[in-house]
C-alpha cells in the first residue's frame, strides 16, 4: 500500500433525513434544511460547528424535481460560514460529493462538512408518468444527441444495454435479477419510512410490465421527495462527539474507461470496476471482511453490477449469487439494501445508501437492524460512467 | 422511406462539429470523423486525435456494416416517437468495433434481435427548416451470415 491512505482522516459523525413521501408537495428547500439541521443534531454539534458543505448536484434545472436546493441556497439559508465549499454532478457518482468533503477534511481545509442530497422527482412529475429526457425539445446537442434521437430517453435504456449484454455473455436471467426487487421489497416491510412496503412474489414481479426489457417497473426505482444529510468530520474532532465517529476505512473513485453511456470498453460493466478495484487497493480489509452492502438499485441491475465490481461475489456471477434471495436477506450471509433500497424505499439518490449503512453500524436499524451488530459494511452509488463506492467501519 | 411515414423524433442539433455526422445519410453514407495522420476514427468527433494528437482530421465514409453489441426492447413512451415497442440497439461499426452507435433496428421483428446479429445501416431522413436530419438506423445484413450470439 502507498503513502497514508487519507481518507482514515475523516468520518461520519451524524446523519439526518427529512420526511420522505411519493407526493409532499413540500418546499424542497425545507425538506434540505430539515435533513441537514437533522444530522447536525445528530452528531451533537451546533451549527457554528459547521465549516464546510458539499452536494450533489448542486443548483441546476437538468430536469424538474432533480436537486432540491444549491449550495450557495443552503449556505445562506442557514447563514453558514465555511472555509471549504462543492458541488457539481460531474463526479464519482452521488457520493462523489461525499468523497469531496473526506478529502476537504483530510487536508485541513475543514472540521465539520455538512453534505446534503435532495429530491423532488415525486411532486415534479406530478400525477404524469416519468418523461424522458429531452422530451418537450426542439433540438438536442452535446452528448444527448447521440441517444435521445433514438428514444433512448432514460437510464432505464441506457442501463437495459449493459444489462442485456451481461445476460447474453453469462446468461443472467430476469428469474435472477427479480430477487433484487423481492430483497429491496422485504427489507422495506421492516422500515416505517419506506414508500413501499406490501410483500411482493415473484408472480407479481413477473405480472409487472416491461418499461425496457430486460427491466419491468419493479426494476426502476421509485421517485419520490425528501433530503438526506450527513456531517463528515475529521477524526480528532469527532472522537467527543454524540456518537461514535464510523470510519472511512477506504474509498473508490476511479475511471479508467471512456465516460461514455456507450463507448465504455466493456458493455458488461462499468467503471464502479475501476473504482471497487481502486478502493481494494487501498486497505488490507477484504471481500469476505464486509458484513453488510448497501448497493445502488435505481435500476435493480446496478446492484448486481456493484457486487461484482466490489468482488463481493466473482465477476458474471452475480446472478447466481443473489438467486433465491437467501444469501442477501437480513438472515443472510450478506444483507443487501437493508432499508428497501431505491426500488422500495425511494429514489433518494445515492445519500440514503450511506445513510442507511450509518444507520446499521450505529445499531439503529429498529426492526430492520441486522442482528450481528456489524462492524464493517460497504456502500456504493452511481451507475454509467459516474461510480463511486466506500467501506466503512465502526471502531 | 417515405416522407409521410417519418416518425417524430428529437432532432439532433446541427452543430459544426456534426453536421456532417447527421446529414451524410443525404448520399446514403455512413461518415466519420478520422484521424489522417494514423487513421483511427474519432466518435464523437473531437479537434484532436487521442491516439496521435495531430489534427489532420478529415470525414470519411465506412461501409456501414456494423454489428449488434446490445439492444434492449423500450415499451416505455419517454415522447413522442415511432409506434412502441422501439428497438434500441448499440451497434459497433465494422471498421473499429470499439466505435459504437446507439441506435434504433428496423426491419426486424424485436423477438428475432440477439446481440451479434449482422446489421447494415439505412437512413431515416427528416426534412426541417432547422436543417435537414439524416439519423443512420441499422437493419439486418443479409449478405452476410450470422456469426452467433456472443
Amino acid at each position: 500500500m502507498a503513502e497514508e491512505i487519507l481518507e482514515r482522516r475523516a468520518c461520519v459523525s451524524g446523519i439526518g433525513q427529512s420526511q420522505i413521501g411519493r407526493r409532499l408537495e413540500q418546499s424542497p428547500l425545507e425538506l434540505t434544511l430539515d435533513a441537514c439541521l437533522a444530522a447536525v443534531d445528530d452528531a451533537g454539534l451546533r451549527l457554528e460547528d459547521i465549516d464546510g458543505l458539499s452536494t450533489y448536484p448542486g443548483a441546476q434545472n437538468f430536469q424538474r424535481g432533480f436537486s432540491g436546493a444549491g449550495a450557495y441556497e443552503v449556505l445562506d439559508a442557514l447563514r453558514l460560514k465555511v472555509g471549504w465549499y462543492d458541488s457539481g454532478l460531474e463526479t464519482s457518482g452521488q457520493l462523489g460529493s461525499v468523497v469531496k468533503a473526506v478529502m476537504a477534511v483530510a487536508t485541513g481545509l475543514a472540521n465539520h462538512v455538512l453534505c446534503f442530497r435532495s429530491v423532488w422527482e415525486g411532486s415534479a412529475q406530478g400525477k404524469g408518468g416519468r418523461a424522458g429526457i429531452g422530451a418537450g425539445m426542439a433540438r438536442v446537442g452535446g452528448e444527448m444527441q447521440w441517444r435521445i434521437p433514438y428514444g433512448a430517453a432514460s437510464a432505464a435504456v441506457w442501463i437495459a444495454l449493459f444489462a442485456q449484454k451481461h445476460f447474453g455473455r453469462y446468461g443472467t436471467t430476469r428469474e435472477q435479477m427479480a430477487w433484487i426487487a423481492l430483497n429491496a421489497r422485504r427489507n422495506a416491510g421492516r422500515n416505517p419510512l419506506a414508500i413501499y412496503r406490501t410483500p411482493m412474489t415473484l408472480d407479481d414481479y413477473f405480472a409487472a410490465r416491461m418499461i425496457s426489457t430486460p427491466f419491468c417497473l419493479f426494476d426502476c426505482d421509485v421517485p419520490c421527495d425528501g433530503g438526506t444529510a450527513m456531517i463528515v468530520s475529521r477524526l480528532e474532532r469527532a472522537r467527543d462527539l454524540r456518537k461514535p465517529p464510523l470510519r472511512f476505512e477506504a474509498v473508490g473513485t476511479a475511471l479508467r474507461g471512456r465516460p461514455s453511456w456507450d463507448q465504455f470498453d466493456d458493455l458488461t460493466t462499468m467503471p464502479s470496476r475501476d473504482a471497487g478495484a481502486q478502493l481494494w487497493s487501498r486497505t488490507d480489509l477484504k471481500p469476505s471482511d464486509v458484513q453488510f452492502a448497501e448497493l445502488y438499485d435505481g435500476f435493480s441491475f446496478l446492484s448486481m453490477s456493484w457486487l461484482e465490481s466490489l468482488r463481493l461475489c466473482p465477476v458474471g456471477e452475480s446472478g447466481p449469487f443473489i438467486e433465491g434471495g437467501k444469501r442477501i436477506a437480513l438472515e443472510g450471509e450478506l444483507p443487501l439494501n437493508t432499508h428497501g433500497g431505491q426500488l422500495s424505499a425511494g429514489r433518494l439518490h445515492g445519500y440514503g445508501f450511506l445513510h442507511e449503512a450509518c444507520v446499521q453500524l450505529w445499531g439503529e436499524g429498529g426492526e430492520r437492524q441486522i442482528a450481528s451488530r456489524p462492524e464493517v459494511g460497504i456502500v456504493a452509488a452511481g451507475g454509467g460512467h459516474t461510480c463511486g463506492c466506500m467501506l466503512l467501519t465502526r471502531q | 422511406m417515405a416522407e409521410a411515414s417519418v416518425p417524430f423524433r428529437v432532432l439532433p442539433d446541427l452543430s459544426e462539429s456534426t453536421r456532417e455526422f447527421w446529414t451524410a445519410g443525404a448520399r446514403g453514407e455512413l461518415r466519420f470523423l478520422h484521424c489522417l495522420d494514423c487513421g483511427v476514427i474519432l466518435h464523437p468527433p473531437t479537434p484532436i486525435c487521442f491516439q496521435c494528437r495531430s489534427k489532420r482530421l478529415a470525414w470519411k465514409p465506412v461501409s456501414g456494416r456494423a454489428a449488434v453489441a446490445s439492444y434492449t426492447i423500450n415499451h416505455q413512451p419517454w415522447m413522442p416517437g415511432p409506434p412502441l415497442p422501439w428497438i434500441i440497439a448499440i451497434v459497433e461499426i465494422e471498421e473499429d468495433p470499439k466505435v459504437r452507435l446507439t441506435t434504433n433496428l428496423v426491419g426486424i421483428a424485436p423477438a428475432e434481435v440477439s446481440i451479434g446479429l449482422p446489421v447494415r445501416v439505412c437512413f431515416e431522413h427528416h426534412a426541417s427548416p432547422e436543417g435537414d436530419v439524416w439519423l443512420p438506423l441499422f437493419e439486418p445484413d443479409p449478405s452476410r451470415r450470422r456469426p452467433g450470439a456472443r
